[in-house]
């Protein structure tokens, strides 16, 4: 075993385990050092399941000597899945004090998913407390930093995960992506990171926030390896009626990396006032190498988009005002003592049990949809969001995809916002518009801007997320970013 | 000046649905089972868990609204009604707001007096049921702690919803028959209102004869069974008359019905009452329904009870109101089917006569259920061919009925060992007839000078002595025949 093991890509790690080069064991024992060493610093995991992960692995193991040939697109594969994501028997926190000792019973599709196709789980990631956060600092459980600078956050909500795809500690990880929780903090962090069109990745276990917005996608340091994850995970599940029945496309990567005859729009709306210049010249500089290997770029205009963020703050918090009801102290997870009757037993559990920023949206959703204020709220946003989606369709109708910045600013400073919510909600303003339409959306590294990773989102059509990956594995292919790797330092 | 006053009603049905598994989850559903046995992630809401429609029960709806005349729109949706209470685990049910799966039915009722009348339904929605909950106590209020059993959560409910198209608690009963005899014939429910898989919400209000607009309602409550219903809108009728006479003004509010007291009581006011938040539900898409599908379900309707009441009239000649009777209830009318197919469709209207008035009388006097009649269409027909052939009399019927019912066993046997065969032996009987005659001399006298009962008094006394066995006509004939002969020999 080298000691670098832990470096390795997904697809490489899956290789050598398939060529009985590198065992499972020796893998997974690698990557659970990385955890360990760099952990105290990062703050990624919120469980780690060494013994798990090694058990795991060693059956592996077995499997491969005892002469199985079929050997999974993620055999061997250490992979780290955000802790709102349900693990048969090992607990799943959503971030959240209210579900501080919640062991589920049964297993998300994803995470069965990740099973069969041989991926060892090592551990699940810190998040905003049920994934309603940019930063990562909404967590019960402490911050995430980020590893380029331990100072700054790593973007959220899926912080935990990106980090610790970031800083090395796992090649892989899942996120859930609401407004952009996946794709942010993959900008934030240096790293890929994608939201599969609504309905392509089974929900089910996903602990909802806003079940109309959520769709679960991969973490990964590279394109190809994005794409093995997402292969693995997305496809049919009659336990969602919200999905699409669709088996995802096998990707091959390969070949002269081009973008001939690709059409590529940009969205000036994504380019205005409160982005940062240093990010504006990192996207320029990208849609240069776009149209160098051939890509058509052409302005384009997507209207409706100053009125996204607005619609989705009514739209999110009135489904998370729904969803969170069943967190109620009756049947699971935290329950106030001493509560003198039944609704005294409610309002304590759920004031102990919530943090600030997600009573905060329990309290905007509930108000949205209350008699008299609803067609002023709620409807109004539904009303948006179909102009949002027209917005994309039209853009659609001329290119194969539009190239935005993923956020308008690099990673800011641990506590820098946190007494300014509505600042803090404008970090998703360019990946929100892209949950409202349910279509794809990928965050691949473009640079930096003073020291910090900037990332370039992709968006595409419907269900045309294949696409859109080979279009960031032609552009990864051309540029070096994706091969930058954190030094874990700052001050600590 | 007095007003005279037209009291509104109507009626909010919940019927659970008896399909195989729950109606979001493949959980069994099954009444009576140990408690919290019949659950999953899905039912019991645990995080992450998504619901997904039963096809079963979207069908039973959609049959329930055929059968009840409902247009089935080509699109429906779900949406969160949202509320918190323990038995809910979800703490919002999934119901339908502004499409739901049936629209614009219609149940036809029919009086005692004969009119009939077109009770109008609204709609039909599907939604979830919620859990038990067990006090430990005697009252919720005083219960030191309680318990949740969700075997019943996640069950499939309908909600019908008439519109206040009645006008005394005698419609509302009829309305209520009507409807779940139609339900149960569709086979979708056992609509029972004692296990709670039928339940009724009672809208009434008051207003003055001939008026346009409708009186303030109010919401009764926890009305439990059918008798319920009819004491809990007299009840409210005589409350909302008293206040409006005295001058004041009905309040809008949901009461409950306090069976056991004869009263209602507020439960909440049109200012407390709940603020639901209804949205789409987001877990569910819309429902679409083609044509085809909706026919397919139509195909699977069986012959219902408006059909069949006018097969009982048009066939057999029954009055519409006993026709209805007969139909009330699906196992009553596939009695009387049974019944006339072996008396033959001649007696079709004694058959009617025996079941309503003696049977239906001993099944209300026992408390029976239609899944209990207790005697078959084939004692009842066996005795009948008995009767019609003269071998007993419509006296001794009666008591081979009640005969028939106590021990089970068929008319003919018990004739034959309780010797109940009419005596037709003229010999015999000539030999009783001037006995009773040559003992009476007084009541023959009366005879003589042309008192006409006086006949009629020595066949009443031919019959006891028989114990009912002597043929009518024919005791008649020879207790004549007796008189004549003895005042001849006089």
């Amino acid at each position: 075993m080298s000691a670098s093991t832990y470096k390795l890509s997904a697809t490489r790690l899956n290789r050598l385990f398939a060529a009985g080069e590198l065992s499972a064991v020796e893998i997974t024992e690698s990557v659970l050092q990385r955890i360990e060493k760099v952990e105290p610093r990062v703050g990624a995991f919120l469980t780690v399941t060494a013994e798990r992960a090694l058990e795991r692995a060693r059956k592996l193991d077995g499997r491969r000597k005892g002469g199985d040939t079929e050997i999974g697109l993620l055999a061997g594969v250490p992979v780290a899945v955000k802790d709102n994501m349900c693990t048969e028997e090992v607990r799943t926190t959503c971030g959240s004090k209210i579900l501080g000792g919640y062991v589920p019973p049964y297993d998300a599709t994803v995470v069965e998913r990740l099973r069969g196709s041989g991926a060892i789980i090592v551990g699940k990631t810190n998040m905003d407390e049920f994934a309603m956060g940019s930063s990562g600092e909404n967590s019960a459980y402490g911050p995430v930093r980020n590893p380029w600078d331990l100072n700054r956050v790593p973007g959220g909500s899926s912080s935990g995960s990106a980090a610790a795809v970031a800083a090395e500690e796992v090649p892989l990880s899942l996120g859930s992506d609401t407004g952009g929780s996946i794709r942010q903090p993959a900008a934030l962090c240096g790293i890929v990171g994608m939201k599969p069109t609504y309905g392509y990745v089974s929900r089910y276990g996903l602990v909802a926030f806003a079940s109309s917005l959520d769709q679960i996608g991969p973490f990964a340091r590279d394109v190809e390896d994005c794409a093995r994850l997402f292969e693995v995970i997305a496809g049919p599940d009659r336990r969602d009626s919200t999905n699409a029945n669709r088996t995802p496309h096998t990707i091959k990567f390969g070949g002269e990396p081009s973008l001939k005859g690709v059409k590529l729009g940009v969205p000036k709306e994504y380019f205005a006032a409160g982005i940062d210049p240093e990010v504006k010249a990192r996207l320029e500089e990208a849609i240069s190498q776009l149209q160098a290997l051939g890509a058509e770029v052409d302005e384009c205009s997507l209207p409706h988009t100053e009125h996204a963020l607005a619609a989705y703050y009514i739209i999110a918090p009135a489904e998370a005002s729904a969803n969170l009801a069943r967190f109620d102290g009756v049947k699971y997870g935290h329950r106030a003592e001493n509560a003198a009757g039944m609704l005294e037993m409610y309002g304590k559990t759920r004031a102990e049990g919530f943090g600030p920023e997600v009573k905060r949206r329990i309290m905007i959703g509930t108000y949205a949809l209350s008699s008299g204020y609803y067609d002023a709220y709620y409807k109004k946003a539904q009303q948006v969001r179909t102009l949002v989606m027209r917005d994309f369709e039209a853009a659609f109708s001329k290119f194969d995809a539009l190239v935005t910045p993923t956020s308008p600013i690099p990673a800011w400073g641990l506590g820098e916002k946190t007494d300014d919510p509505l600042t803090m909600y404008l970090a998703d303003v360019c990946t929100i518009p892209v949950n409202l339409a349910g279509v794809p959306g990928i965050s691949v590294p473009c640079g930096f801007a003073g020291g910090l990773p900037v990332g370039m989102q992709l968006i595409g059509k419907h269900f045309d997320d294949h696409k859109l990956l080979q279009y960031a594995w032609a552009y990864e292919k051309v540029t070096t970013h994706t091969q930058a790797r954190p030094s874990l330092e700052g001050g600590l | 000046m007095t007003t005279k006053w037209e009291t509104v009603i109507g009626l909010e049905v919940h019927v659970e649905l008896s399909t195989h598994t729950k109606v979001w989850c493949s959980c069994k559903n099954e009444f009576g089972a140990e408690p919290n046995t019949n659950v999953c992630p899905v039912c019991a809401a645990l995080p992450g868990a998504l619901p997904v429609l039963n096809a079963e029960a979207l069908a039973y709806t959609v049959k329930t609204g055929l059968a009840l005349g409902c247009e089935i729109p080509h699109y429906a949706k779900f949406d969160r009604k949202n509320y918190f209470y323990p038995d809910s685990p979800t703490n919002y049910q999934i119901s339908q707001l502004d499409l739901p799966l049936c629209r614009n039915g219609h149940v036809e009722i029919t009086t005692a007096d004969g009119n009939t009348k077109q009770v109008r339904i609204g709609r039909i929605q599907l939604e979830t049921d919620a859990g038990k909950l067990l006090h430990a106590g005697d009252d919720v209020a005083e219960a030191h702690s309680s318990l949740v059993d969700f075997n019943r959560a996640g069950v499939p409910l309908i909600e019908i919803v008439s519109e206040p198209d009645m006008r005394s608690a005698e419609e509302a009963l009829l309305y209520l028959t009507k409807l779940r005899a139609i339900v149960k014939y569709c086979g979708v429910s056992d609509v029972k209102m004692e296990e709670g898989s039928m339940r009724c919400d009672v809208n009434i209000s008051i207003r003055p004869a001939g008026a346009e607009k409708y009186g303030t309602r109010a919401e009764l409550k926890n009305v439990n069974s059918f008798s319920a219903v009819a004491r809990g809108i007299e009840y409210e009728v005589r409350r909302q008359i008293a206040i409006l006479e005295a001058g004041g003004t009905v309040d809008q509010e949901t009461r409950s019905w306090r069976d056991a007291k004869g009263i209602s009581v507020t439960l909440r006011s049109k200012e407390e009452a709940e603020d639901y938040r209804y949205f789409p539900e987001p877990d569910l898409p819309p429902i679409v329904l083609t044509d085809e599908e909706i026919d397919r379900v139509r195909q699977s309707l069986p012959e219902l009870p408006d059909s069949i009441i006018h097969r009982l009239m048009n066939e057999y000649g029954l009055s519409a109101y006993d026709a209805s009777i007969i139909v009330a209830e699906k196992e009553l009318a596939e009695w009387f089917d049974r019944a006339v197919a072996l008396a033959g469709a001649a007696n079709a209207k004694t058959v009617a006569n025996w079941q309503i008035n003696e049977v239906n009388r001993v099944m209300n006097l026992k408390g029976l259920g239609p899944d209990q009649i207790p005697v078959s269409p084939e004692q009842v027909a066996g005795m009948l061919k008995l009767l019609e052939k003269g071998t007993i009399s419509g006296k001794i019927a009666k008591t081979v009925f009640e005969k028939m019912i106590e021990s089970g066993k068929d008319a003919e046997t018990i004739v034959k060992e309780e010797g109940l065969t009419q005596v037709a032996d003229e010999g015999e009987l000539l030999k009783i007839a001037l006995e009773i005659v040559s003992a009476n001399p007084k009541v023959v006298e009366d005879w003589k000078s042309g008192k006409a009962t006086a006949a009629q008094w020595f066949v009443g006394q031919m019959m006891k002595a028989t114990r009912g066995r002597a043929n009518p006509q024919l005791a008649m004939k020879l207790v004549t025949e007796a008189l004549e002969k003895f005042t001849g020999q006089a």
